[in-house]
């Protein structure tokens, strides 16, 4: 029996000792001031890191060795090293960032500084700001096209999405959409972009090309008050099949099929869903609850939840490395 | 080919974007606010006194949002303010905004003055009542062009009460102030208990005038003496003797109402859906805190830029048209969105539950049922108001 146990030990150890092995997801936790790092094979927190105060968005860098945080209350945006998992560095955010876009460059980060009603552009080889753009109120969502052309960021009071020219950083288009919008997610062909609106209740998805509206979509979750359908965040699959949307309280995920429209199935997580990301191969899709303090693990070949995942307090965003 | 085709497009999005007001030609939105605080007399607890801004800085703090909304689509907001010094220079100054073409108008009065206002206004003046809490407004003295953000006694006492009930704190011991206001809460406050199933098993007016800084604690004891009960409500709405009797009860019971806990349309402590933001914005304007009537200034004043910014126009007659249908939804950081009644014109929203440095919960709560919205089970509902201000 001892030694049974004492091989189980062994055995967590190697698992412990060789973390670049494993697939890995980073989940920042909003109120504890710490990211958990989670390890997608086994569905279980490994480490739980330090960082800044009151983290929200976090984005991989696009060599997926470094780890971008809006520690929003310390009004800077925090760097850590993948392989050694420690903040090696700080850039200048301005002030309150809270979600942000990295340009395909590599360089190029956008910053939705929400206390201050701008977009500040920094490149984070130099580190130098390149731009501040006045926005609306509050601006939340952050997104660039994954060819590059354009910024795109909602401003939640204001309920526009600001489309920032890249080249000259310059507004060239604003869209009123629902009120409060959260969060734009642009197809992999970056001829479409999902908008969210909280508030509003509604997704609105635009054409890229013309700018405009071509269709809008609201939920019905059954059971739930139609006040607590709330959409946050955005996936959609690269094969342009589905799009998946966080419904906020209502604490349901609807899957959505991305070319018709249309919203085949509402999964219930946990609560207050905000944030969501895909595994690599994309079979799996990672939810953040952020007033059950956990994660939810959505198994897409069955379209079932299959694991929640304890974390910290009020866990905000998640990414999930595909290189680890 | 191919080429040449992407370049024009992208040629043509920079010639719209050197036009900013592509959506919407120029609109002029000129807001009247209007306030009158009657001074409550002396009270025994003024160690924390009440701001003299609280709502003008509310109204000033939406329209500085309005305006930024307004400069990416070529809406301008001007907000006029009039803080009076008396309920005649109040009414003087609505009809000399009104005379200079303002039809959109913010109010934080009494009752009293606000009836009188709305005698002066003509059918094209929209009102958004800021100030008065009064139940009356809300049942028999309807106007129909007068809407209200700040919440009613009753939808804070239902508020109050449903929690009692969810707590099962259901036998309460109830203290009323002299004022006006103290019993027209205490009115509220019975009729919710009945809604609720609380029961008020000592209903006692507050007679005292010793100062009670000196003997709280010897008064209150004796004045609270009643066989059990499992809460005390206190009905002191401009804070005179309220502040002194949690602690000092004769059971060792918990004081809800007016002090205590207390059932507001916005306090401090509220910080999720986005409230963080807007407390810290309206901190880095006014250097305070923001309160109820300041929540209820803002909320009318972007109640206006959100139908604004929807229509296009700035029409009176146009703004509450849209105010009541169902494309509008107002984005007020209490986690949903909210709507006005139909029949009274009330902003449904839910009301927090807080004490000096605490959330404790937000009403309506689960478990209250409503064939249409639960955010009906606060106030007045429209079977219960003989108001039909939409026919």
């Amino acid at each position: 029996m001892k030694l049974l146990l004492r091989k189980t030990a062994f055995a967590a150890l190697i698992g412990l000792s060789a973390p670049a092995m494993a697939s890995v997801a980073y989940v920042s936790n909003e109120k504890d001031n710490t990211l958990s790092v989670i390890d997608t094979e086994t569905m279980e927190v490994i480490e739980t890191i330090n960082v800044g105060a009151r983290p929200r968005g976090i984005l991989l860098s696009k060599d997926f060795t470094k780890l971008y945080i809006c520690a929003s209350d310390d009004d800077t945006v925090q760097v850590l090293d993948l392989a050694t998992r420690k903040i090696i560095d700080t850039l200048p955010s301005g002030e309150d960032p809270e979600q942000f876009a990295l340009h395909p460059n590599n360089k190029h980060l956008y910053i939705a500084n929400e206390d201050d009603a701008i977009v500040t552009v920094v490149d984070v080889t130099t580190k130098v700001v390149l731009a501040q753009i006045e926005v609306g109120i509050e601006p939340e969502g952050m997104a660039v096209s994954p060819d590059g052309k354009w910024a795109v960021n909602t401003s939640e009071t204001t309920s526009m999405l600001h489309w920032i020219n890249t080249k000259t950083f310059k507004i060239e288009k604003n869209i009123v959409v629902g009120q409060r919008p959260r969060h734009v997610e642009f197809s992999k062909d970056s001829k479409v972009a999902w908008a969210s609106a909280e508030i509003g209740g509604t997704v609105h998805i635009i054409d890229v090309e013309k700018l405009e509206q071509i269709h809008e979509m609201s939920f019905k979750v059954p059971g739930v008050n139609q006040d607590r359908v709330q959409p946050v965040g955005i996936e959609l699959t690269s094969n342009g099949k589905y799009a998946f949307v966080a419904l906020g309280p209502s604490n349901h995920v609807a899957v959505v099929d991305a070319k018709t429209y249309e919203v085949l199935d509402y999964l219930l997580v946990g609560s207050r869903v905000w944030q969501l990301d895909l595994n690599k191969d994309e079979t799996q899709l990672y939810t953040t609850n952020g007033v059950s303090g956990d994660v939810s693990v959505i198994d897409l070949e069955d379209m079932k939840v299959i694991k929640s995942i304890k974390v910290g307090r009020y866990p905000w965003g998640v990414v999930i490395d595909p290189n680890s | 080919m191919f080429r040449t085709a992407s370049l024009i497009a992208t040629f043509l999005f920079i010639t719209l974007a050197a036009m900013p007001s592509v959506a919407a030609s120029t609109v002029d939105v000129k807001v009247g606010y209007v306030q009158w605080t009657p001074d409550s007399g002396p009270v025994l607890s003024n160690v924390l006194p009440e701001p003299a801004d609280a709502g003008l800085r509310g109204a000033e703090l939406a329209m500085a949002d309005n305006s930024t909304t307004g400069k990416f689509i070529g809406h301008r907001y001007e907000l006029t303010p009039y803080v009076a010094d008396s309920e005649q220079a109040a009414i003087l100054a609505f009809e000399n905004l009104q005379q200079e073409g303002v039809q959109l108008f913010v109010v934080s009065a009494p009752a009293t003055t606000l009836a009188a206002i709305m005698d002066k206004a003509t059918a094209d003046t929209l009102v958004f009542n800021a100030g008065a809490a009064d139940d009356a407004l809300r049942t028999r003295e309807c106007h129909n062009n007068l809407l209200h953000t700040i919440p009613s006694y009753a939808m804070l006492t239902d508020a109050l009460s449903q929690w009692l009930q969810l707590r099962r704190w259901n036998e309460v011991f109830l203290i009323t102030g002299p004022t006006e206001a103290d019993v027209a809460w205490a009115d509220a406050f019975r009729r919710s208990a009945k809604r609720f199933g609380v029961k008020i098993i000592e209903d006692r007016p507050w007679t005292f005038d010793a100062d009670l800084r000196r003997t709280a604690s010897k008064e209150l004891p004796l004045f609270t003496q009643a066989k059990d009960y499992d809460a005390v409500v206190v009905a002191d709405v401009r804070g005179d003797f309220g502040e002194y009797v949690p602690f000092n009860t004769w059971l060792p019971r918990p004081v809800v109402g007016t002090q205590g806990m207390s059932p507001v349309a916005w306090h401090r402590v509220v910080e999720s859906w986005g409230a963080a933001q807007l407390q810290s914005r309206f901190n880095d304007l006014a250097g305070r805190d923001m309160n109820s009537a300041d929540y209820a200034a803002w909320a009318a004043v972007r109640s206006i830029g959100t139908a604004v910014t929807q229509i296009g126009s700035a029409d009176p007659r146009s703004v509450r048209q849209l105010v009541f249908s169902d494309r509008f939804q107002l984005a007020a950081f209490k986690g949903r969105k909210l709507t006005y009644r139909l029949w009274n014109g009330q902003l449904r929203q839910p009301i927090p539950l807080v004490h000096p440095r605490g959330l404790v919960a937000t009403a309506p709560f689960e478990g209250f049922i409503h064939p249409l919205t639960e955010m009906d089970t606060l106030g007045f509902d429209e079977p219960e108001s003989t108001c039909r201000i939409n026919g």
